[in-house]
Order: C-alpha cells, then structure tokens, then sequence
C-alpha cells in the first residue's frame, strides 16, 4: 500500500492535464516546478525500505533544482524577453484534453505491455508515460520558444518516473546524468531566448523558421 | 407461412393493378391501399404469432434458375423484421392515400405500383434463404425504391438523390455477391441451410463485404452519403418506409450473415461497435447542423442506425468474450431499437410531411407556430421527438436503457470488454443529449413560437386518413414505453435463432427486472404527471388566468423575426464541433449607411461526401478516361466485345 | 417498517430540498458580509407563489402550461431513485442510473420546449445554451457513474453507493476524489449555479436557466423553484453519498450525518459561488469538458491498476 505515492502519482497526472490546458506562462512555469518538486519527492514515498542519507540528499538537491532553480532561471528568461505572457497553443482547449486522455489510455496500454519489475505502485509506468507525451504536446504545439524548453523539463520529469519504477531504490544513475543534460538545456536555451528576442524582439518559434534559407511566396511584400 | 404467402400476393396483386390503372388516379389508389391494408394485417398477424409462439415455418419450391430455388423461411429473426415492415407499410398506405391526394395525379399508378412492390420486397427479402432469391428480393426493392425517389423527378435535387441512390445500391450489391460467393459452398442450389463458415482469410473477407454491402443499405457513417440525399427526396410516407423499415434490412441481412460466421474473432466486433459510435455520433451532430426538417430526419436515421451497431457490435465482443448474457443484452438492445426506430421515425416522417404538405416547405426558418393550428400534428411530432431522444416514459428509453445496462456491466470489475463498455455509455449520453437537441430545436421551431414567415398562413390540420395513420405509431411508441416487458419473449425467441438456441434463456438473466421495473416507471411517471396536471387544475380553479404578451425584457415591439431560429439554436454546438460539421455562412458585405436587402445564410458541408467520395470519383473518372479509347461508339464495336468476352471465358472454363 | 424506511428518506428528501439553496444564499450572504434573506426563502416563495394567479402569453400553447409539470414530475420520480443515508432507494434495480440521467433529460427537455414555445429572443437563448452544456454535462455524469460501476460492480445507484465503504476508499481514494470533484462541477453547471450560470442575474443576456422560466408565474413558476431544488437535492445527495462511506447502522447517526453532508454540499456551492466570477459562456464547455476528462481519467486509472 503506497497510498500517499499514489496519490502524489494522481496529482502528477493532474499536472499533466493542468499543463496542456493552461493559458498563461507563469502558472505552466509554476504548474512545471510543481510537478518536478512531486517527482523529486516520488522516491521517499515509493520506497519499501526506509529511507536513507543518500536517497534524502539526492531528492532534496532534485526538489531545490527544479522547484526553485529552473523555475527562477525561466521567469527571469521569460521578463527579460518581454515576450507576452500566454502560452500561444496552435490547437483547442477540447482538442488538448482529448490528446492528454488519448495519451493515458496510450500509456496505460504500453504500461500494461512493458515487461518491468514489479513497483508496488500503481499507475507509476502509465503515469510516466504520459508525461513524456504531454511534454511532448507541449514541445509541438506551442509557438514559443520558452515553452518547448518547459516541454522539455516535463519530459525529464516523466522520463525521472520512468526511471523511478525501474529502481526504485537507485534512481539516481538515470537522473544524475538526464539531470545534466538537461540543465545544460536550460541554460543554453535561456541565454539563447534571451539574445534571440534582443535580436528580434520576440520569441516566436514561427518567426524563427523565417531564417531559413527556404522563403514564403511574396515575401516581404 | 400461409398469411405471409397472401400478404406477399396481395402485394404483388395490388401493385400489377396499381399499374394497369395508371389513366384513373382514383382507382390505381384505391387498389393500392387496399392491397397493402390487407397484406399489413395478414402479415402482421402471421409475423406476431410467430415470434411469440416462436414457431418455425419453411416453405421450398423448386426454382428454374441456376443455382437457385424458391425456399422461404420464418423464423423468431424473420419474424421479427416483418413487424416494422408491415406496421409502416400499412400506416404509410393510409398516410400517402391522404398524402398523394390532389398532386402529381398522372403519376398515382406508378407511386402506388412501387410503394406495394416495395413492401413485398421487403418481406421477401426478410423472408428469402435462398441467395439468389435474397439478391432477386433486394435488388427490387432498390429499383422500386428509386422510382419512388425519382417521384419529383422535375426537382434537380431529387435527380441526383436518385442517381446517387442508384449507384450506392449497385456497388452494394456487387458486395454481397461476393459476400455469398465466398460463403457458399461450389456446386448446388446456394441456400442459406447450406451456408458454412469458409476458412482462414474468406472468412474475414466475407464479413467485410457484408458489412460494405448491408452497411451501405444501413447507411452509416461513412456508406451513408446516399440517405440524407434520397430519403427527403421522396414523398413523406415513403420516406417514414424507407427510414423506418428499409434501412433495417441491412441490419437483418448483416444479422442473418453474421450467424453463417460464427464463431466471430474479437476484432469484427471492435469494428461494428467503432463504426457504430461514430455513425451515432456524426449523424446527430450533421442532423443537428440541418436547417430542413426532412434532411434532419434523415441524418438522424443515421444516428440511430449507429446506435443499433453499437448493440451489435459490443454483442459480438461478448460472444467472443464468452459472456453470453451480456451479449444477449446488447442484440436484444439493437434489436430493440431497431423496431422502436421504425416506430418514432416513421411517425415523425409523417409529421414532417404534413407540416410540408399545409405550408409547402419543410425550411426551419420559415416556419414557426404550427401547433396552433395543426395541433393533432404537432402533438404526434413531439410524441416522436421525445421518443427518439430517449426519454421515458416512451419506447427509445427501454432500447437505451438496454444498451446502456449492456455498457455497465461490460464496465463491470474483472470484465476485458469495460474500454468497450465506456465507449458505449459515453456515445450514448452524447448523443442523447445531442439528440435531444437536435429535435426540440426541429418541434421548437416548425410548431412553437411565432410563425416566421407568410407560408404559414394557409397552413391547417392533415386530414383523417393522414392523423389516423399517424396514431399507428404513436400508440406502437406508448405500448413499447408502458409494456416493455412484453418485448422480453419476442426477443428471447429472436436470440435463440442468431445464437443458438441455449440463447434464448440469457436474456430474462438480466433483463428480466429492469424491464419490469422501467414499465412501472413508465407507468409512474405518468400518473405522477396527472397528479401534478390535476393538483395544478385545482389550484387554478375559480381563478382566470391573466393573458398578455410575452414579456420580453422590456422591448417594445418584438416580432417573430426576433425569435430564436432553428440555427441560432443550434450555433453554440456547432460552432464547438466546426471540425466535424463545417458550416460555412455567407452574408454580404455591408457597405453603405443605411443598408437594405441583408441576408444570411448557412450550409452545413456535407464532410464525409466532400473528403471521401468527390476525390475518389475524380479518381475513377480520370482512370476511365484512360480507357476512352474502347469507347468507339459504333456498334460493331460493342457486338466485337460481346463475342470476345463470351469466347475469352469459353477458353478460360475450358 | 423495512418497507417504510426508504419512504421515509424520500419523504424526507422531497421536503428538506428547498432547504439547500436557502443554505447556499445564507452562505454567500455571509461572505459578502451581509445578513441575507431567510434559510426558509423558498418555502415561503413556494407558498406564495401557489396562490397566485399565473398570467400566460397569448403566443404560448399547452406546451407552455405543460412543461413546468413534467420537468417537476420527472425530477419526483428521479428522487425515488436517490439513495438516502446509504440505504436503498424506493425504486432501485439494475440500470437505474440509466432512467435517473434520462429523467433529468426529460425535464430539460420540457424545459427547452416551454422556453421555446413563448417565442421569445432571450428564451430561445437560454434554451440554445441549456441544450449546449447538457451535452457536455451528461456524458461527464454517465461516464463517472460507469466509472462507480467498475469500483463496485453494481449498476443500479442505491447498489453503487451501498457498496462505497472506507475500504473501497482505501483501496482507490485518487479515484474516488476525481469523481467527486467530477460529480461537483456537474452539479454546479447542472444547476445553473456560479460558474456556469448565475442564480441571481434575472435580466442579462448571459444567463440561462432563469431566462428560460421568465415567464412562467403563479403554481407554475412553483413547480419550476421546487423541481430545480430537488434536483440540487439529488446531486448534494450523491455526492454526500460518495464522502460519508462509513455506516454506523444506526439509523438516527446515519440520517443526521448523512443530512448535515447534505447541508455541506449545499454550502460548499454557496462557498465556490462566493469565491468565483461566472465564467465566459464559452469557456463554460471548457469547464465541463475538465470535468468530463477527470470521469475518464478516474475510469482509466482505475482499469490501468
């Protein structure tokens, strides 16, 4: 019985949900730290032993990095671009939650088909999944730019779980070197859009295919 | 067997003499309401008796027709697709005779000669175990279904309707022969007795053509493009036939097929039920997008033709599941619905032609007001408007609450098919829902409020024969809703010949209970809305009730043009489902200060037609135009053909 | 007194229902720092409004006069069905859900048709827009209730909600919270409550359910205010049938706790509709499209585990 970690998991698919219908930029950058400190939190709960120094240590520095570092580093990304502050989606709020839904019944039916040990947890694979797909959603179907670096933190967060239901008591392999690409990521991406919309005043990602050596018929008229 | 054999005589007899009196309107009529009159209550007589005593009867005469012979069979199955077939022919016979009265005269013998050869059609069809016999049946009733198509055939519309018709049918027909090819064995007569499950691939491509060749006579989604054209095309009560009876024959054929196929693999029912949900769901969100009140009729049959083989479909998963009760549930479900559709569609097409018939037009927008002065009518049509929403206490309910018991036990724990259970609820909230909309908006508009527009003006009550024809159906609507418990041995009987007779035990397991429980609901409701009527007259007593305008927040001077129309109504809901319904509107642009003359109108794109059918005709077109060259147009040419071929398959059996 | 029993939570039902949206008003009155109208309000509207002599549009058929009697004659029957206290209702078999989510059809359904047949522009609106959520309320509803069957096995409301015990919530609390939450936001768009609608707009072209009774008085008009607080009844009665899963089997404990989370309900909806704006009528489907994904996401998780 993993009551309180199944419940964590629910709330980390209710994130994913919250993620792909919100509207504004700075709930989804809360809504990512959100579910990232959840995630961090996840090997407390799930674990059958107690807890040791080591796994302690590990989740706070995971709690500290991703609900106040990224956080911190994308607000600051986000003003200093002065871009505007909703989210910009290419497709509806219905057509969001039906590809979330469609995305869970996905990962459930993978979660069902993958041959891994036994967690203890429920929903912990389907859960994991899900998040990749929904940080997939958002990398595809948002316009800009700081948002696909949020898809990208969601997928690490989903791929975190995944690992999680793999070894649930060493988790810390997988994360310690996804974690470094992934900040790496960040940092790059932040000081990217933020020399990117000094250049060019904004942050659309829709803009940006306008570099190409490719042109739009009549542009420019 | 004997009373059908007369019924089907009748038939023949009365549409031969409808023919032969086409220079005298009144006779050819009167012979072809009686005969249909009589073949009704012959028929009807004979189908009841058997599904409730649930006889067997055959009958087999030799046949001079290659592989064919004159085999008729009656069984529970048979039987119990006769009700809606002689139940509409009957009602539809009073109907038109009211109908057809005073238009088109000079085509009165050969409306009647098709409406009575269209009904023995039908029973042979029902009736037939024999392939070629089936396919002899089904092709006539196609062909004098076109004709009836054709009725207005001044109408352009009604030209393309027929021809679209036209075409469906063959290729549909082309289906099931391949379909019957395959699942008969070489050699002999090709009766259904002798009719076996062929192995390995045949099997799956049989029931694929059976399902292409029925589906396209059932008309779902997407072998649906002809209904919505031919079905309003056609006069009222041929329409109410043709939507309420001769649609269900792809339903009886596919039925009757699927039982040479079993045992069924999981994935043919997974397909049903998916084609099932989406016929339900898009025909009631095109039917809601319809501004013309036998188009929207139309959609609609596409809906319930969806909710039928969702019934069917979530079936033949229990069947391959093993779960024999609830599969009894779910066909019996269908099957249900099947009998209540031809009721309540039947009557609402016949309320639709009334209104069309007083006032010339079946356009929402121009309508309004009728119940004041066809109040028998409009009663009829929101009789049949609440009964196809589903609601209780009228028969849709007991068919829906059958398929939806069916979803939640499939829900239930432990139970594999539970995905496919929340498929079902879930498209049957929907489209109630959606239905329910769909038909306050068409009563709502053509019978309450203000009349919008001058075609009203002439408008007064159908006449007897037309209101009497219409309380057929309505009374079939109430008895199903108060009795439904009644239904429960007919279709036991029904289950028993498509699964075996242990089946027929199955179904009273589970639905024994709700059933008599939905009746005493029924029943329930409806002395509770005496109570309150009666509580509300005693409180009234003595007091005259005020009468003024309808306030209207105040504005001065409202007038019909202000009411809410039929697309108002429905905008919200189709502008959330632009994706699926695309309806385009086209309005001027306004450019002086004072404009004068505007207008608005909106067309709902007809999807599916315009997505899958036109590029595929360009396709075909462009592929024929390769072989133009063998279309030389002499003569000669063709005859050249005609003995090449001929010897090409001489040398091929040799 | 077996037989008796299920009466008399019904009895109880049908006369505590105007009850709760006096209990909602004395909760907002609170928030908004003001002593408000009476809890017993309805009660006393009720009694006035029977004795008054209704007036009808020269525009309006049977229909008009009809319509306020089925709504109220399906809502009463619908109450046969409700579970009270955890034990069984009067009228309970296998499907009843079914026939209870079709009642509230009915009702609406005669509802619309009333609205319409006034021939009135704000009616028709508040017609369109009824249809509307109920399309999206209703499948959210349907689907949570499938979701109940596949916790507990049963198909018929008293049997689902008999079934809900502390262990079943043990065993699936997320679960059963999503369909609460599901449950509550139904209840609220169901109801024409804050954010869907607001109760308390009686001349805004945002408004839906009261614009469709606007001309509707006298016993008519009563019927109308008892059916829509016995509809808030049947909802606050469901979902203080999924919170209180724990039966002393003391009939009086069970009533009196049952009761008061009856109350709570009712309060929790004077609460959110003091706390929230009512939101854009287009974002209202959004809301119950949230709803509808929680019911789904309840079902999957519960046939994922």
């Amino acid at each position: 019985m993993h009551i309180l970690a199944e419940l964590v998991i629910v709330l980390i698919i209710l994130l994913d949900l919250g993620l792909a219908v919100t509207g504004s930029l700075s709930a989804c950058i809360r809504l990512v730290a959100a579910q990232g400190v959840l995630a961090g939190l996840l090997p407390l709960l799930a674990g059958t032993e107690g807890i040791s120094a080591g796994t302690a240590a590990f989740a706070a520095v995971i709690v500290l990095l991703k609900g106040a570092v990224f956080p911190w580093l994308l607000i600051r990304a986000r003003d200093r671009s002065g871009a505007r502050q909703d989210v910009e989606p290419l497709v509806s709020y219905p057509v969001s939650v039906a590809f979330c839904l469609g995305s869970f019944v996905a990962a459930s039916w993978l979660g069902s088909r993958l041959p891994l040990p036994e967690t203890g947890v429920a929903w912990i694979v389907p859960a994991s999944l899900a998040t990749v797909f929904t940080g997939f959603l958002l990398i595809t179907t948002r316009t800009k730019a700081i948002t696909q670096v949020l898809g990208y933190l969601v997928m690490e967060n989903g791929i975190y779980i995944f690992g999680l239901a793999l070894f649930v008591q060493q988790p810390m392999m997988v994360e310690l070197a996804i974690l470094l690409d992934v900040f790496v990521a960040v940092f790059v991406m932040g000081i990217a859009i933020f020399h990117i919309s000094r250049e060019f005043d904004h942050i659309d990602t829709a803009e940006l295919s306008e570099l190409s050596d490719w042109r739009r018929e009549g542009y420019g008229s | 067997m004997l009373l059908l054999l007369l019924s089907l005589g009748l038939l023949l007899a009365g549409s031969a003499l409808a023919v032969l009196f086409f220079r005298r309107p009144a006779a050819a009529r009167a012979a072809g309401v009686a005969a249909a009159l009589l073949a009704s209550v012959c028929g009807l007589a004979a189908s009841l008796q058997t599904l409730f005593s649930g006889g067997f009867s055959s009958l087999s005469l030799p046949w001079p027709v290659p592989m064919a012979s004159f085999s008729l069979v009656l069984d529970p199955l048979a039987a119990f697709f006769l009700i809606p077939i002689f139940l509409l022919t009957g009602a539809g016979a009073l109907y038109g005779a009211g109908y057809l009265d005073g238009n088109a005269r000079e085509r009165a013998g050969l409306a009647w000669g098709a409406f009575d050869l269209l009904s023995a059609s039908m029973t042979l069809v029902v009736l037939s175990a024999n392939a070629v016999l089936f396919m002899t049946a089904w092709e006539l009733m196609a062909l004098s279904s076109f004709l009836l198509v054709l009725f207005d055939h001044e109408r352009p519309q009604a030209r393309k309707a027929g021809y679209l018709y036209l075409v469906t049918g063959a290729a549909g027909a082309l289906a099931l022969l391949l379909a019957f090819s395959l699942l008969s064995p070489s050699g002999g007569p090709m009766d259904f007795a002798r009719f076996a499950r062929p192995g390995g691939a045949a099997a799956a491509a049989a029931f694929l053509a059976a399902l292409c060749g029925f589906g396209l006579k059932a008309g779902f989604i997407p072998l649906h493009v002809w209904l919505p054209e031919a079905h309003p095309a056609a006069p009222s009560h041929v329409s109410a036939v043709m939507s309420g009876v001769m649609i269900k024959m792809g339903i009886y054929g596919l039925l009757r097929v699927l039982g040479f196929l079993l045992p069924w693999p999981a994935w043919w029912g997974g397909l049903i039920l998916a084609f099932g949900a989406v016929s339900a769901l898009g025909g009631v969100l095109f039917a809601l997008a319809q501004h013309e009140l036998k188009r929207l009729l139309a959609y609609s049959s596409v809906e319930n033709m969806g909710l039928i083989l969702m019934g069917l479909g979530l079936g033949m998963l229990a069947v391959s599941d093993g779960d024999y009760a609830l599969a009894a549930l779910s066909f019996s479900g269908a099957l249900l619905h099947a009998l209540n559709h031809s009721l309540f569609k039947g009557l609402l097409f016949m309320g639709a032609g009334s209104v069309i018939k007083s006032t010339g037009t079946g356009e929402l927008e121009a309508l309004g007001g009728l119940s004041k002065k066809m109040p028998v009518t409009a009663s009829y049509f929101l009789l049949g408007s609440a009964a196809i929403s589903g609601l209780p206490p009228f028969n849709g309910f007991v068919s829906e609450l059958l398929l939806g018991l069916a979803g939640l036990l499939a829900l239930g724990p432990r139970s594999r098919l539970a995905p496919w259970g929340a498929v079902v609820i879930v498209s049957l909230a929907a489209v109630g829902t959606l239905a329910a909309a769909c038909f306050v908006k068409a009563s709502g508009s053509v019978f309450l409020g203000l009349p919008r527009s001058r075609r009203t003006d002439g408008a007064r009550e159908a006449g007897r024969p037309m209101l009497a024809a219409m309380a057929v159906p309505a009374a079939g609507i109430a008895l199903v809703g108060l009795f439904p418990s009644a239904a429960l041995r007919p279709l036991s009987a029904v289950l028993g010949s498509i699964l075996g007779p242990g089946a027929a035990g199955f179904l009273s397991a589970y639905a024994s209970v709700p059933l008599a429980c939905a009746g005493a609901a029924a029943a329930g409701l409806a002395a509770l809305l005496l109570a309150l009527w009666t509580a509300r007259a005693l409180l009234l007593r003595g007091r005259k009730p005020g009468a003024g305008p309808t306030w209207d927040c105040g504005y001065a001077e409202p007038t019909p043009r202000m009411q809410y129309g039929a697309s108002s109504f429905s905008q919200p809901l189709t502008d959330l489902f632009q994706p699926v319904i695309r309806v385009i509107g086209r309005y001027p642009r306004i450019q002086e200060y004072f404009p004068s003359g505007a207008s608005f109108s909106t067309e709902a794109q007809p999807l599916v037609y315009n997505t899958l059918y036109t590029p595929a005709a360009r396709r075909i077109r462009g592929l024929a135009y390769r072989f133009s060259w063998l279309q030389q147009g002499r003569l000669q040419f063709y005859i050249m053909y005609i003995a090449a071929a001929l010897i090409g398959l001489l040398l091929w059996k040799l | 007194m077996e037989t008796l029993r299920p009466l008399s939570g019904l009895l109880a039902a049908l006369l505590l229902a105007p009850l709760l949206p006096g209990v909602a008003n004395k909760v907002k009155a609170f928030f908004g720092g003001r002593k408000g109208q009476p809890v017993l309000q309805l009660y006393y509207d009720l009694a006035k409004l029977l004795r008054k002599t209704p007036v009808y549009s020269v525009t309006s058929t049977w229909i008009f006069k009809a319509g306020p009697a089925v709504g109220l004659g399906a809502l009463l029957l619908a109450l046969t069905a409700t579970p009270f206290a955890g034990r069984s209702a009067p009228l309970a078999f296998d499907g009843d859900l079914m026939l209870v989510v079709y009642l509230l059809g009915l009702a609406r359904f005669a509802t619309v048709l009333a609205a319409l047949d006034t021939g009135s522009a704000f009616e028709g609106m508040g017609a369109s827009r009824e249809a509307q959520f109920a399309v999206f309320a209703e499948p959210a509803f349907m689907l949570g209730l499938g979701a109940l069957a596949c916790i507990t096995g049963s198909v018929s409301l008293s049997g689902i909600f008999g079934a809900l015990t502390v262990a079943t919530w043990a065993a699936a609390a997320p679960v059963l919270l999503l369909l609460t939450a599901a449950f509550f936001v139904v209840m609220l768009a169901e109801n024409s409550r804050v954010p869907a609608d607001d109760p308390n707009t009686h001349l805004e072209l945002t408004m839906i359910h009261e614009v469709m009774v606007l001309d509707h008085s006298g016993p008519d008009l009563a019927f109308i205010l008892y059916g829509a607080s016995l509809k808030l009844w049947f909802f606050a009665a469901l979902i203080a049938c999924m919170v209180l899963p724990r039966h002393s089997g003391a009939w009086a404990t069970d009533t009196g706790l049952f009761l008061l989370a009856v109350i709570g309900v009712a309060a929790a909806v004077g609460a959110v509709e003091s706390a929230m704006a009512r939101l854009r009528l287009l974002k209202v489907p959004y809301l119950l499209i949230t709803a509808f994904a929680f019911s789904a996401l309840a079902l999957i998780l519960q046939l994922a585990r």
